[in-house]
């Protein structure tokens, strides 16, 4: 599986209030929380992300609150894949159990700029980024995890027995 | 190789008889935890995958803490949806209006967790329990869901960083300037993926309270749970309300951690976290010259009988600052009773404060006590990001009760000491 899009690019411990804030958790439906995605740390973004496009954060993103309903409004979004140095641990369970792909890959973070144009290859690993003309290695999943996704997330895993 | 407590717990509820740090392993659940943001997500998905029973009615918990009593009709609708799936699922521990609390002071307070127990709750503060010795982690809705259909969460074992604990707290300060200055030292991603395992002698003078509130703010360093050494304190605390038989898991002589860190309890002063995260501390007294329109004195850290009890010893008698607000928020139904009981609802009020029943509200800017543009508060909560209580230009500095009592009366950040 190959994604492909703009680079969104945020800093470090980008938590999960400024992903979707508290105000609009009296809804679960995703159309609803994708429109205020990140809109107290970028006003512009739900105007200006298309289907495809790649968000790029530093360390510790999607710390603070449990909230499924974050990774939700991102994947509502149209954002592809998520990509940084390092994810708070229930953020990336819930990305995982929801099918939001996400790689850890602290050169990719450091290096990627808003805007670049970026592809990533989900079989191998390898982000591509063409505006800069680089290659770097994201760490694959293990391999129980890589079949909770492939099954279509946790849920279908478990009723599929 | 000998194992921290929380392996060995992990181990047990595994069926297994050691594990190790990275392994990937599925455990068995003896508690399941929603509220009313997080639960009708998990409705949703264990609707959508068709699944027609719970796995322990006895063993799920569904507390209406975040928008309750309802704020507006779209949170009605969240709790109606919460309510009518607890009762068509025969779930015994669901807690509405009048009977319910904020859940992570109401489970402890229900004897619904105990020590040795693993615990996941669609909370990201669910890590509270591990001051009772419980394995306790905040996952999402779907692990909620798959947690209520199977009874089992899959989790990689994590690696542990101890805290030895020595000393005792000195004069007004509590297990929030604790937990706060460990944040401040370790940072919000210091404990990233792993455990905080909390024992020492200093342990032990710590009352549950204090206790509860650090383990409480262990997801602020990035943890996956946060846990204290059982000790007699904890098993008075469990055997006066228990619901369920418990063991004691104590970590191997040789168990191995990443980091063993020191902490003297008496050389921790009142400490403040300032914007924008739990990680930006500084002793109360550096911060004297910042005015505060609000003060927050509650939450699922604070809002327990002793912090309601600081409070009131710090405001008795006296009147909070001109053009502050002061919100204050007993976590549970039986705290609150027992605040009229001791005359502190009083106290609380003759002090120019506002006191409501339990309610998460303002801490995540959902209602209750929202800021405007620019607005500065001191919150006994747990998280200052940027809007979390309310504008996204408002500023949230973190304290202890003390902290933000003294801050009320003074209408700038004070050090309880000096008031």
């Amino acid at each position: 599986m190959i994604a492909h899009g703009t680079v969104h690019k945020y800093g470090d411990n980008v938590d999960t209030d400024v992903i979707i804030p508290a105000r609009y958790l009296n809804t679960a439906n995703h159309k609803e929380l994708a429109s205020h995605c990140m809109e107290d740390i970028d006003k512009e973004f739900t105007s200006k992300v298309k289907v495809g496009d790649v968000m790029v954060g530093g360390a510790n993103f999607g710390c603070g609150s449990s909230r499924e309903h974050a990774p939700i409004a991102i994947k509502e979004s149209g954002i592809s894949v998520v990509i940084a140095e390092t994810f708070a641990r229930i953020f990336y369970r819930n990305a995982i159990n929801i099918g939001l792909a996400i790689l850890e890959c602290p050169e990719a973070s450091a290096k990627i700029q808003a805007g670049d144009d970026v592809e990533v290859d989900f079989d191998t690993g390898i982000i591509t980024n063409h505006t800069k003309n680089e290659q770097y290695k994201a760490q694959p999943f293990p391999p129980f995890i890589q079949e909770i996704i492939a099954k279509g997330g946790l849920l279908a895993s478990i009723s599929e027995g | 190789m000998g194992m921290t407590m929380t392996q060995k717990i992990l181990a047990a509820h595994a069926g297994l008889e050691s594990v190790c740090a990275g392994q990937l392993i599925k455990a068995k659940l003896d508690m399941v935890l929603g509220n009313d943001i997080t639960s009708p997500v998990a409705i949703n998905e264990f609707k959508k995958f068709g699944f027609s029973e719970v796995f322990d009615k006895n063993k799920i918990s569904l507390v209406m803490d975040h928008f309750v009593p309802n704020k507006d009709i779209k949170a009605a609708e969240q709790t109606k949806q919460c309510r009518t799936f607890a009762k068509t699922f025969g779930i015994k521990n669901y807690y509405d209006v009048g009977d319910m609390g904020i859940e992570h002071a109401l489970l402890p307070e229900k004897g619904l967790v105990g020590p040795g127990d693993v615990i996941i709750g669609a909370d990201s503060h669910t890590c509270t329990y591990g001051a009772l010795g419980a394995f306790s982690t905040g996952v999402g809705s779907t692990d909620m869901a798959a947690g209520m259909a199977t009874g089992e969460a899959w989790f990689k074992v994590p690696s542990a960083i101890k805290f030895n604990l020595t000393g005792k707290l000195s004069e007004n300060c509590s297990g929030k300037d604790v937990i706060l200055y460990i944040i401040g030292k370790i940072g919000v991603d210091g404990a990233l993926y792993k455990s905080m395992e909390f024992t020492g002698d200093g342990m032990h003078t710590l009352s549950m309270d204090d206790r509860l509130c650090m383990a409480n703010m262990a997801i602020e360093a990035g943890a996956k749970n946060g846990i204290f050494e059982v000790d007699d304190v904890t098993i008075k605390y469990y055997e006066e309300r228990m619901t369920h038989p418990y063991t004691v898991y104590k970590a191997d002589d040789d168990a191995e951690y990443d980091e063993v860190i020191d902490i003297d309890l008496s050389a921790i002063k009142p400490t403040v976290a300032c914007p924008h995260l739990p990680e930006n501390t500084k002793n109360a007294s550096e911060l004297s010259d910042i005015k505060i329109d609000q003060c927050v004195i509650g939450s699922c850290t604070n809002g327990r009988l002793s912090d309601m009890e600081i409070a009131a010893e710090i405001l008795r008698g006296k009147h909070i600052a001109e053009g502050v607000r002061c919100i204050i928020i007993p976590a549970t139904q039986s705290i609150y009773m027992e605040c009229i009981k001791r005359g502190y609802i009083e106290i609380f009020i003759n002090a120019g404060c506002a006191v409501s029943t339990p309610t998460c509200g303002p801490c995540l800017g959902g209602y209750m006590g929202i800021l405007a543009a620019d607005e500065v508060a001191i919150a006994t909560t747990n998280r200052n990001f940027v809007g979390r209580m309310g504008h996204v230009t408002s500023k949230i500095y973190l304290s202890s009760p003390a902290t933000a009592a003294a801050s009320a009366i003074k209408g700038y950040i004070c050090d309880p000491n000096k008031i």
